[in-house]
């Protein structure tokens, strides 16, 4: 039963961080060019050697 | 300095009888902002898709001097360039196009500022349900799975914990629906947040009795997961309006465009169109359009009219003519003379017809409409009638109102509040992957029920500019180039375009309205009309140029409209599908009986002016039509915006695609895809909100006999909003074909 004591907070903790990882995500514009950051990837600035 | 800004402190715009090119984006330097010596700019990119395009286009800007940043984004098509020093507007607007892509300013950002915010709100508030959805869940699933074993005291704990997380979440992310049911009441009304702001606060405040009783049951979870659920419709049904608003603010850009005003003396200054007043005297520059109507004062001038009457030959009109807001000049800068004001002018009028179509569309009642007024006062008297039964029987008001608020949450509108968004979004996807841009998701709708579609022509059916039409002598085609490729006329370009590339003759001289002069070895060639080249009979064919060596023969050049590729196709299927089709044109009679024939479309119209075109669709609609309008032209703006449903090609003019519910890329070839979607799409729909219907109907009685528990409420909702969502997906499986 004691273990509630302790399991219980971990997961709100846990779902918390969660929480503030998406809000982080949302408002630093992660969200907001979903189609430019899939390509982004693609784009190879390496400079030739 | 740009030409154009040469020409405005020139004190005598004569001097300058060859202006060089004006960039027609000198207007764009009234868009930036200025804070200091750096320098913020946004446009509209059309054309951009892929990787490839990204790295051009910021790569490109990026090495214009001065530049700090160049950032497009893909989802939106806004690039954002930041940047410092003397590098002009128009420069930047000019490196993009160069590499193939549209550009245009981006009109009016406060409006779209205020829905990417209200989007991003309803994202964090359906992040913070979620949030404490998992959360409460977790604990509810152990008050859930009790068997005998968990104390009184322990339940009451989890409860209270429920009860702690709830609370926040609930007062921030209600609040879309709090706020939106207290202005509806506020005015005496009821929306569909009404009873979803009462069934959300009755349960909460029922279960924090509840667990301060150290009662069984609490609707902690239910609560949450109902605006969880509803959010992310909201979310969605925000989403698509964005979009669709994004297009539709650039009829104010275009009227916005500054004009050359010449005072007596002859000094030309730049004002914005508004400021231009009946009687001013305008200097139209060469290919320049014009904002409000006016008279011609110089002797000829040749107009590009194809914005204003589809007719697709440009036109040449001569001292004391009516030159309409929309054309283009083709030839030299003349002086015209202003007929009214800017907002009296044809612009204006089709303007006005805009805002018209655009109530007409808003009182459209649509089907998430009707089904939210048969469900308010259904489950509020539903909710009232089991609290009232329960006390008749003679059980508690506790009890009584603990039945009563299970009823509010069971049959909560979470199926109904997906049903109309998930499908729009699936089905806007779906098109958006075949190349139809959908505006607003109740479009869909309307489409769904059309019966009739009106066609424009030019550029709707046909290519919009003239082509060589028959096989000619390429020797003659070729020194006939010699000539064209010094001019920047539509037929010019034309035979230029189908000789390739090639040499130009010297010092080739253009009189406008007539033709192309130059002297080549010794001899007068002559390139234009029948006229021009020595021919009198008034019977020869004009569809096309003719072309004179010295003293020899003219040769005619036939030069037409020709059909989009793939039209003939797409009639076809329009046909199949069971749609009446018609063309109503502005051009003449004889190229739209060409056009109709060769589509075999019985039913044309010629020669219909914007006005007519409208009228044409008012007497349509009572003799009880459903009118689908395709058309791409200004003319065909106030006919788009009356009509039941409309689209237009990619290639339309802003005014055109804001006035439409979808734009199309590739041809009418996929206007068939278009409809069949929008079909099913309605079925869809109908079929979620019947689905709801029935669910209620099963619910209901479980709820009154008070069998509601929070458990059986989970499942419940759950079951449904993922049943309606999933039948929404099937969307995403339609074929191409029939």
């Amino acid at each position: 039963m004691t273990g509630l004591l302790f399991l219980i907070p971990i997961a709100l903790f846990m779902g918390l961080l969660g929480l503030g990882a998406f809000l982080w995500a949302v408002k630093s514009g992660q969200f907001d060019d979903p189609v430019g950051a899939a390509n982004r990837i693609l784009i190879d600035d390496d400079k030739p050697l | 300095m740009t030409s154009t800004d040469l020409l405005a402190r020139s004190p005598d715009w004569s001097l300058r009888a060859e202006p060089g090119e004006p960039s027609k984006y000198d207007d764009l330097s009234a868009f930036v902002e200025r804070d200091g010596k750096n320098q913020r700019l946004e446009l509209n990119i059309s054309g951009a898709k892929c990787a490839a395009c990204l790295a051009k286009i910021e790569k490109s800007v990026s090495s214009l001097e001065g530049v700090s940043e160049a950032r497009l984004n893909l989802s939106t098509g806004r690039l954002a360039v930041a940047w410092s020093g003397a590098l002009p507007a128009p420069t930047i607007a000019e490196t993009v196009e160069g590499l193939g892509y549209g550009v245009s300013a981006v009109s009016d950002t406060s409006a779209e500022e205020l829905r990417r915010k209200e989007e991003r709100e309803l994202l964090i508030a359906m992040g913070v349900a979620a949030f404490a959805a998992a959360n409460i869940m977790l604990l509810s699933v152990s008050v859930w799975a009790d068997v005998g074993e968990m104390g009184g005291r322990t339940r009451q704990i989890l409860h209270a914990i429920s009860g702690v997380i709830a609370f926040p979440a609930i007062a921030f992310s209600g609040r879309p629906f709090f706020r939106s049911a207290w202005n509806v009441l506020k005015r005496g009304r009821a929306n569909m947040d009404v009873p979803i702001s009462l069934a959300v606060s009755l349960a909460f405040v029922v279960s924090v009795a509840e667990t301060i009783r150290g009662g069984e049951h609490a609707y902690f979870d239910a609560s949450v997961m109902l605006l969880f659920f509803l959010l992310i419709g909201r979310f969605l049904e925000a989403r698509v309006r964005r979009r669709a608003c994004a297009a539709a603010n650039d009829l104010a850009a275009m009227s916005n465009r500054a004009v050359t005003r010449l005072d007596k003396a002859g000094v030309a200054t730049k004002v914005s169109a508004g400021a231009i007043s009946e009687g001013d005297t305008i200097l139209l520059a060469q290919g320049e359009r014009a904002v409000v109507d006016m008279e011609l004062c110089d002797d000829l001038c040749e107009l590009d009219e194809s914005l204003v009457t589809g007719e697709s030959t440009p036109e040449v009109v001569y001292k004391g003519a009516r030159i309409f807001a929309g054309a283009v000049n083709l030839s030299h800068p003349v002086r015209a003379k202003a007929l009214s004001r800017a907002s009296n002018s044809l612009l204006a009028d089709i303007s006005r017809m805009l805002d018209a179509g655009e109530q007409r569309r808003s009182s459209y009642r649509k089907i998430a409409d009707k089904a939210v007024a048969l469900y308010v006062p259904f489950v509020h008297s539903a909710a009232l009638l089991t609290f009232i039964g329960w006390m008749i029987a003679g059980a508690g008001v506790r009890e009584s109102v603990l039945v009563a608020v299970s009823t509010l949450i069971i049959t909560c509108p979470c199926a109904l509040a997906l049903a109309a968004p998930v499908a729009h979004v699936v089905a806007a996807g779906k098109l958006f992957r075949n190349g139809i841009f959908l505006k607003s998701g109740d479009a869909l709708e309307r489409l769904a029920s059309v019966d009739l579609i009106v066609l424009d022509k030019t550029g709707t059916l046909s290519l919009g500019e003239p082509s060589i039409s028959t096989d000619i002598d390429s020797k003659v085609l070729q020194d006939a180039a010699r000539l064209a490729r010094a001019s920047r006329h539509p037929l010019s370009r034309a035979i230029a375009s189908a000789a390739g590339p090639g040499p130009i003759a010297d010092d080739v001289t253009e009189v406008a309205g007539q033709g192309l002069e130059a002297t080549v070895a010794g001899e007068t060639w002559r390139l234009g009309s029948a006229v021009w080249t020595g021919i009198e009979q008034t019977d020869a064919p004009t569809h096309g140029l003719y072309f004179r060596k010295g003293k020899s023969d003219p040769q005619f050049l036939p030069l037409a409209d020709r059909v989009i590729p793939g039209t003939e196709a797409g009639v076809e299927a329009l046909k199949k599908g069971g749609y009446a089709l018609e063309i109503l044109s502005g051009d003449t009679e004889a190229r739209v009986k060409e056009i109709a024939g060769q589509l075999g479309i019985m039913q044309y119209e010629s020669g219909v002016s914007p006005t007519a075109k409208a009228s044409r669709l008012e007497a349509l609609r009572a003799e009880g039509h459903k009118v689908l309008m395709v058309g791409d032209g200004l003319n065909d703006a106030g006919a788009l915006a009356l009509a039941h449903a409309a689209v237009a090609p990619g290639t339309a003019v802003d005014v055109s695609q804001s006035a439409s519910d979808a734009v199309y890329s590739g041809g009418i070839t996929s206007l068939p895809l278009l409809l069949k979607v929008a079909r099913r799409t309605k079925r869809v729909m109908i079929q979620n909100f019947s689905f709801a219907a029935a669910y209620n109907l099963i619910a209901i009685p479980i709820a009154i006999s008070g069998h509601a528990t929070p458990l059986v409420a989970a499942i419940a909702m759950s079951l449904s909003s993922m049943a309606v969502s999933l039948n929404a997906i099937r969307l995403a499986g339609i074929n191409k074909g029939a």
